[in-house]
């Protein structure tokens, strides 16, 4: 065993391997992404790896690899699963034969994400087993039985840690040198395989069946606790149970009990506590999941038990619970004295608020730039997608007029084309979103004659989860080098007759191609070609001569963070500056210059 | 020894490298060692914090009123998170303000003078250095953060040994930086043995 000091998605990443998982797929996606990284980092080749064209493609490779009898992971944030959960629902009845594993990391807040959904009611949705770990340490363990409990019972489990396990820091005890598993390989049998609605029947029933007996099972789980005792308890799942426990320690006036797998419910673990206790309250986040479950089970045994939650005004409805949000309404649940260690802090002065902004130098924002330029009076709609592009919404840019999922800019363009012919429909996507589920939206675009202009916004990487490789940068996850997949063949392949591509830097240029591609019909794509700043070196530093009159022009149009504002004139951070020059073309009197891109 | 430090600041200011380096060189000295970082979004310009927890934890996020030192890299943000400080803890602030977007656009005249104040009126320990002036001779402020760690360290409230901190600052800085960090880590150093002295 060797000790390593690791983030909550390694230990995941780790404990799959010390299981001996065969394949690991996934799309990246905040809080998840790390786990495939680290799979990458310890991967000396026995396992495949990759990053999938998106969650569903992810999800059908593992399923594939499971059928086979080998061990398989599968990773995503929760809208991920969203985009999985076609191939999940099926993959729910038929079941599968080496262990299987789906992550689904969801997110709090949320912090980074569209929505607040609950991986746990997805997994009550397909019927499938969901195991919630409350720490690194734990879910380096919980992984690894998820896939004991996924071969035990045939069927594929999630697993869903949330961003604060993902992202929390622990030291755990790991396998030295982990060996993947052996598996017999895909054995066919078409009663078995293939889905049909014979074979949805009679596996729907089975599993209607099967899961009371997980349930039993669970109620015997080392991670479904309950300690303590009195007329009180408190329920907690995931990341909460760390925060109740950081408030009551020791304590054992109160029963405390941790819900690991949410479903199916350990029932006849809870049954007891319920029996005992007079009121008990649920800690936990996004959904009422443990609260319904506890009421539901009062009311078929018909306890006097008293249920606090979410639903009685006891739990956030939304955001995210932190060790003080769990002392204050287990404080208050006990009757304890509230603590006095804080300082009084009523008088606070007004803090700057600091949203997230394209960072200096982002290619975006001169793509973003050009196309708000050569739009200046006219109509025009700007769909935007996921990725650090959404940042163009922030003010000065206000280049996002709609944002809704993956992909979807280009779609929600052709809708707002059609319901007014007199404006410009405009969509911004990402290279590694539009391989993720942009491509069928420009062959509806073509298919169904919608006047838009694709706007590909290809900074060779995948950047607001942490540059990770996808199809178009000539790398994959098992290391090698592959020719990469060419979006302007696409584009020409699905129909769209005007593609251009440009450095959004050359901004007249830029400027010039999108004013040309607004007087066509048709779908037209242009191609803002300019790499991350991320993952190149930085030409210069730009330089804001006396010249400066102080009009704040440079500000106000392009709302660079390396450009701020002393004693009446305009100034570089240069320790922020990666001299792209774009400032340089909106400055009216040439006053900043430097060593930039041009 | 149980001792809860959190670090924050604007997302791009080297605080997760700063709780590394606190979180390994515990460990090094023996110590259970638990933390949490703003990973995602915020990290484009937005505000981050890291929570290190030495000794004794459950939850991976410090509870308020609980952080035996803040290390803020930001004078907002110091205030921002001042309820997660103990009431005898010790805050060591940047007084070199980081003004968002926002403000450039509609100046409100943040300059940070005002949350200085407020740390002082607020808490009896509070060590203020500006990153220009210590980063000065190193030419960049990006070794602000191995600066104000030393500044941690030489107070002598962290509980962490300064070989220590050496030493991963060794093992975990890339060479070519890594002479002017140790420096910059000294400097620093120099600076909170200054604060403990008074």
């Amino acid at each position: 065993m060797r000790k390593e000091y690791v983030m909550g998605n390694s230990a995941i990443a780790l404990g799959a391997l010390a299981a001996g998982v065969n394949l690991v797929s996934g799309y990246p996606g905040t809080p998840s992404s790390e786990i495939i990284e680290t799979v990458g980092k310890y991967n000396n080749g026995s396992v495949h790896l990759e990053w999938s064209v998106n969650e569903k493609a992810a999800m059908e490779v593992a399923a594939g690899a499971a059928y086979a009898g080998a061990r398989a992971m599968v990773t995503m944030k929760q809208v991920g699963l969203n985009v999985a959960s076609d191939p999940l629902m099926s993959l729910a009845y038929v079941g599968v034969k080496g262990g299987m594993v789906i992550v689904s990391a969801d997110d709090p807040g949320p912090i980074s994400s569209q929505t607040e959904q609950d991986t746990r009611m997805f997994a009550e949705f397909a019927r499938i087993p969901v195991f919630d770990p409350s720490s690194p340490e734990e879910a380096y363990i919980m992984i690894q039985d998820a896939f004991e409990y996924s071969e035990k019972y045939h069927t594929p489990v999630l697993f869903r840690p949330t961003t604060r396990v993902c992202h929390a820091y622990a030291s755990i005890e790991c396998e030295e040198n982990p060996q993947p598993k052996r598996y017999e390989g895909f054995v066919k049998d078409s009663k078995k395989w293939v889905i049909f609605p014979k074979l949805s029947f009679m596996n729907h029933e089975m599993i209607e069946k099967r899961n009371p007996q997980i349930g039993n099972d669970f109620s015997k789980y080392k991670f479904n606790t309950v300690t303590g005792s009195g007329k009180k308890a408190v329920f907690a799942s995931g990341i909460s149970y760390a925060y109740v426990k950081e408030y009551l320690k020791d304590r054992q006036d109160v029963m405390l009990c941790r819900i690991a797998t949410p479903y199916p419910f350990p029932e006849k673990l809870v049954l007891p506590v319920l029996e005992k206790a007079e009121e008990v309250l649920c800690v936990e986040e996004l959904s009422p999941y443990v609260e319904t479950h506890l009421q539901r089970i009062a009311g078929v045994h018909k306890l006097p038990v008293k249920v606090f939650g979410k639903s009685t005004g006891h739990g956030k409805l939304s955001g995210e619970n932190s060790a003080d949000y769990a002392a204050k309404i287990v404080g208050e649940f006990l009757g304890d004295k509230p603590s006095e260690d804080q300082i009084e802090l009523s008088d606070m002065p007004q803090l700057p608020i600091r949203p997230p902004v394209l960072c200096a130098g982002c290619p975006h924002r001169a793509s973003f730039y050009a196309v708000k330029k050569a739009m200046a009076g006219r109509k025009a709609y700007f769909c935007g997608d996921i990725g650090c592009y959404t940042l163009g919404n922030a003010m000065p840019l206000d280049m996002t007029d709609t944002c809704l999922c993956m992909g979807a800019g280009i779609t929600m363009a052709q809708g707002l084309y059609h319901t007014d012919h007199d404006a410009v429909s405009f969509a911004f996507v990402g290279d590694s979103t539009f391989f993720a589920s942009g491509m069928t939206g420009v062959v509806n675009a073509v298919y169904n004659e919608a006047d838009m202009i694709l706007c590909v916004l290809d900074n060779s990487t995948t950047a607001m989860t942490g540059h990770q490789p996808h199809p178009g940068t000539g790398r994959n996850m098992m290391g090698d080098i592959i020719e990469k997949v060419d979006i302007i063949k696409i584009l020409e392949g699905i129909g769209v007759k005007k593609i251009e591509v440009v450095d959004p830097f050359e901004l007249d240029k830029a400027v010039a191609v999108v004013k040309e591609c607004a007087e066509i019909k048709g779908v037209k794509a242009i191609i803002f070609k300019s790499p991350c700043i991320a993952i190149t070196k930085p030409s210069g530093k730009m330089n804001i001569s006396e010249k400066c009159i102080g009009c704040k022009k440079c500000i106000k149009e392009i709302g660079c963070p390396a450009i701020t504002f002393r004693d009446g004139k305009a100034e570089i951070d240069k320790s922020l500056c990666t001299g792209c020059g774009l400032c340089s073309s909106v400055c009216p009197v040439n006053a900043i210059g430097g060593d930039c891109n041009e | 020894m149980n001792k809860d430090i959190l670090l924050c600041g604007v997302g791009g200011q080297g605080t997760v490298l700063a709780s590394k380096l606190i979180a390994s060189a515990a460990m090094l000295g023996g110590e259970r060692v638990h933390s949490a970082e703003t990973i995602g979004m915020a990290q484009r310009g937005g505000s981050v914090t890291s929570h290190v927890r030495i000794g004794e934890a459950y939850s991976p996020l410090i509870p308020f009123g609980s952080a035996d030192m803040i290390m803020a890299f930001e004078p907002a943000e110091a205030v921002r998170n001042l309820c997660y400080l103990k009431k005898d803890g010790i805050v060591i602030v940047n007084s070199v303000p980081v003004k968002p977007v926002t403000e450039s656009l509609h100046d409100t005249g943040y300059d940070g003078t005002e949350m200085i104040s407020y740390l002082r009126k607020k808490c009896s320990n509070v060590i203020v250095v500006s990153a220009e002036e210590i980063c000065e001779e190193f030419g960049s402020s990006k070794f602000f953060n191995v600066a104000i760690l030393g500044v941690a360290v030489g107070s002598g409230k962290t509980g962490l040994s300064a070989e220590n901190v050496m030493v991963e600052i060794e093992s975990k800085i890339p060479e070519r930086f890594r002479e002017l960090n140790k420096k910059a880590f000294i400097k620093g150093m120099e600076i909170g043995e200054g604060y403990e002295a008074k």
